[in-house]
């Protein structure tokens, strides 16, 4: 009588690469200072940190080598979670803190992680969602960040709401709260709606409120985008 | 198993405590098992429209902290077998509630009655959330004018976010009201269009309550509008409301007030 044993494929252990974008912070002397601050812009975007990776550039902050552990605790305190320090030298440091990473990229380019001097660039990337589609009105109150990319809204946005992306928004209804497009920094993010009756818009930082609108371009189909560091607004219709 | 529904609107004094007394009793009428429920601690007046505030013993808040039975505390309507009311407390205040209270006592009443309806104190907080908090359908009650809309629409985003059934992943059943209509205003500008409403808060219409004297003489005499005055538009309006939330379909109209020719004749002769 034989025994039929499964006979297990032996799985070999893969060590693979990827690939994320982080934010970095960079905070500056003195530090308490630059706390103050940070709670000050974190109060208006409460959840803006959490579940983030955030990194930590010390490289402008004189920070002693003592002072980096008690500041990643406050940073904790408040949230946010460091995983990888910058501008630090790893000598300095007990084995418990982040580890520091050497070259990274900064955002544009493509998503290769340096590690140790290899270059290892995986394969498949794994790339997060670069837009955001929400079905349903955004009802008042609600406040919507994605800095990854697009946000596409099918339906209206009630006063009172707000949508923050790092790339382009679209409203396929009325825009009546606020749209804050190419929050992370980019110029060339434009917000599309069917009805502009919008409190505030804004591209990179560059805002105008209902009262600055022009008023022929209230209710119409409008789109805006930034020329030369000056929010323009036009119809679509 | 009964239907837990929660009558909210976000701003005050728009018609929850007159529209939960109406609905509540147009459904008793038609033979339902109803009992309400006033949330508002401490401001309590769900009781007065009704007319039981001489015969509050036991309230909410004795039930959740345990120091009266559910039964001890209700108290059965004179005038219609089938409606009971859960008065709230007037010393007391919001923090009274627990929500496993509120869970223990909605639980309850649910196995006794056929519809539960809460009605929910105005604004955001901790009142108005227990409310909602374990509804299976919820009535948003809207004047039509600016503020009260906007604030309708926030309160229909807590109902998506913050109500048990928006955390398991289900959907609440939302009917807007709209009461204090006046449509002569309407036509002048003075006040919203229904359109307009629907519009921005894109929820199905319940019914259109239109703007009568009718409501402060029974909120007077301490009888739900419906019961008061049978025949008036606001009751006509509000029995509507209660047979679409049974499922009913009935076309919405907007009920004109009946005008005597005669009365309008002396009423001018007199001035």
């Amino acid at each position: 009588m034989t025994n039929a044993i499964a006979v297990q494929p032996q799985e070999s252990m893969r060590l693979r690469a990827r690939s994320f974008m982080a934010f970095v912070l960079t905070p500056w002397q003195p530090i308490s200072a630059w706390l103050a601050q940070l709670d000050k812009w974190s109060g208006n975007s409460p959840n803006f940190f959490a579940g983030r990776p955030i990194i930590l550039d010390l490289a402008g902050a004189a920070v002693g080598g003592s002072e980096i552990a008690p500041l990643i605790t406050q940073l904790a305190a408040r949230g946010i979670r460091i995983m990888a320090l910058e501008g630090v030298d790893a000598n300095q440091l007990a084995p418990s803190l982040p580890p520091v990473l050497q070259r990274g990229r900064s955002n544009g380019g493509d998503m290769t992680a340096a590690v140790d001097g290899a270059t290892i660039t995986g394969p498949q990337r794994h790339q997060e969602p670069s837009s955001l589609l929400i079905e349903g009105p955004i009802r008042s109150g609600r406040s919507i960040v994605f800095p990854n990319g697009d946000v596409t809204v099918l339906g209206s946005v009630s006063p009172g709401a707000e949508i923050v992306a790092g790339g382009s928004i679209h409203v396929y209804g009325a825009l009546r709260g606020r749209a804050m497009a190419g929050s992370a920094g980019n110029p060339r993010a434009r917000i599309f709606c069917n009805k502009n009756e919008a409190e505030l818009i804004s591209v990179d930082g560059y805002y105008c409120t209902a009262e600055q609108m022009d008023a022929n371009l209230r209710n119409r189909s409008t789109q805006c985008w930034l020329e030369d560091c000056v929010l323009s607004i036009a119809a679509l219709d | 198993m009964a239907k837990v529904l929660v009558v909210t609107s976000g701003k005050g004094g728009v018609g929850k405590t007159t529209s939960t007394a109406a609905l509540g009793a147009a459904l008793a009428q038609a033979g339902q098992k109803v009992a309400v429920v006033d949330f508002d601690v401490g401001l309590r007046n769900l009781d007065l429209v009704l007319g039981a505030e001489r015969r509050v013993v036991f309230d909410l808040i004795n039930v959740i902290q345990g120091g009266a039975k559910l039964s001890q505390a209700l108290i059965r309507d004179k005038r219609l077998e089938t409606l009971w009311l859960l008065p709230a407390s007037q010393t007391r205040d919001k923090d009274a509630l627990t929500e496993v209270g509120v869970a223990t006592v909605i639980k309850e009443m649910r196995s006794k009655f056929d519809w539960v309806i809460c009605d929910s104190p105005a604004g955001i907080e901790r009142g108005a959330t227990l409310a909602m908090r374990f509804a299976d359908a919820a009535v948003i009650v809207t004047n039509p004018e600016v503020s009260s809309v906007r604030d309708s629409d926030r309160i229909i985003g807590l109902l998506d976010s913050k109500t048990e059934k928006a955390e398991n992943g289900e959907r609440i059943e939302k009917h807007m009201l709209i009461t204090r209509y006046d449509a002569q205003r309407a036509k002048r500008g003075e006040m919203l269009n229904i359109e307009d409403v629907l519009d921005i808060l894109t929820t199905p219409l319940l019914g259109i309550i239109p703007e009568s004297q009718e409501v402060l003489r029974a909120s007077n005499v301490g009888s739900p509008v419906t019961l008061c005055n049978a025949t008036s538009a606001p009751a006509r309006a509000y029995r509507d409301a209660a047979r679409r939330l049974r499922g009913e379909t009935v076309p919405i109209t907007i009920p004109v007030a009946q005008q005597r020719l005669f009365g309008r004749l002396f009423g001018q002769r007199a001035a």
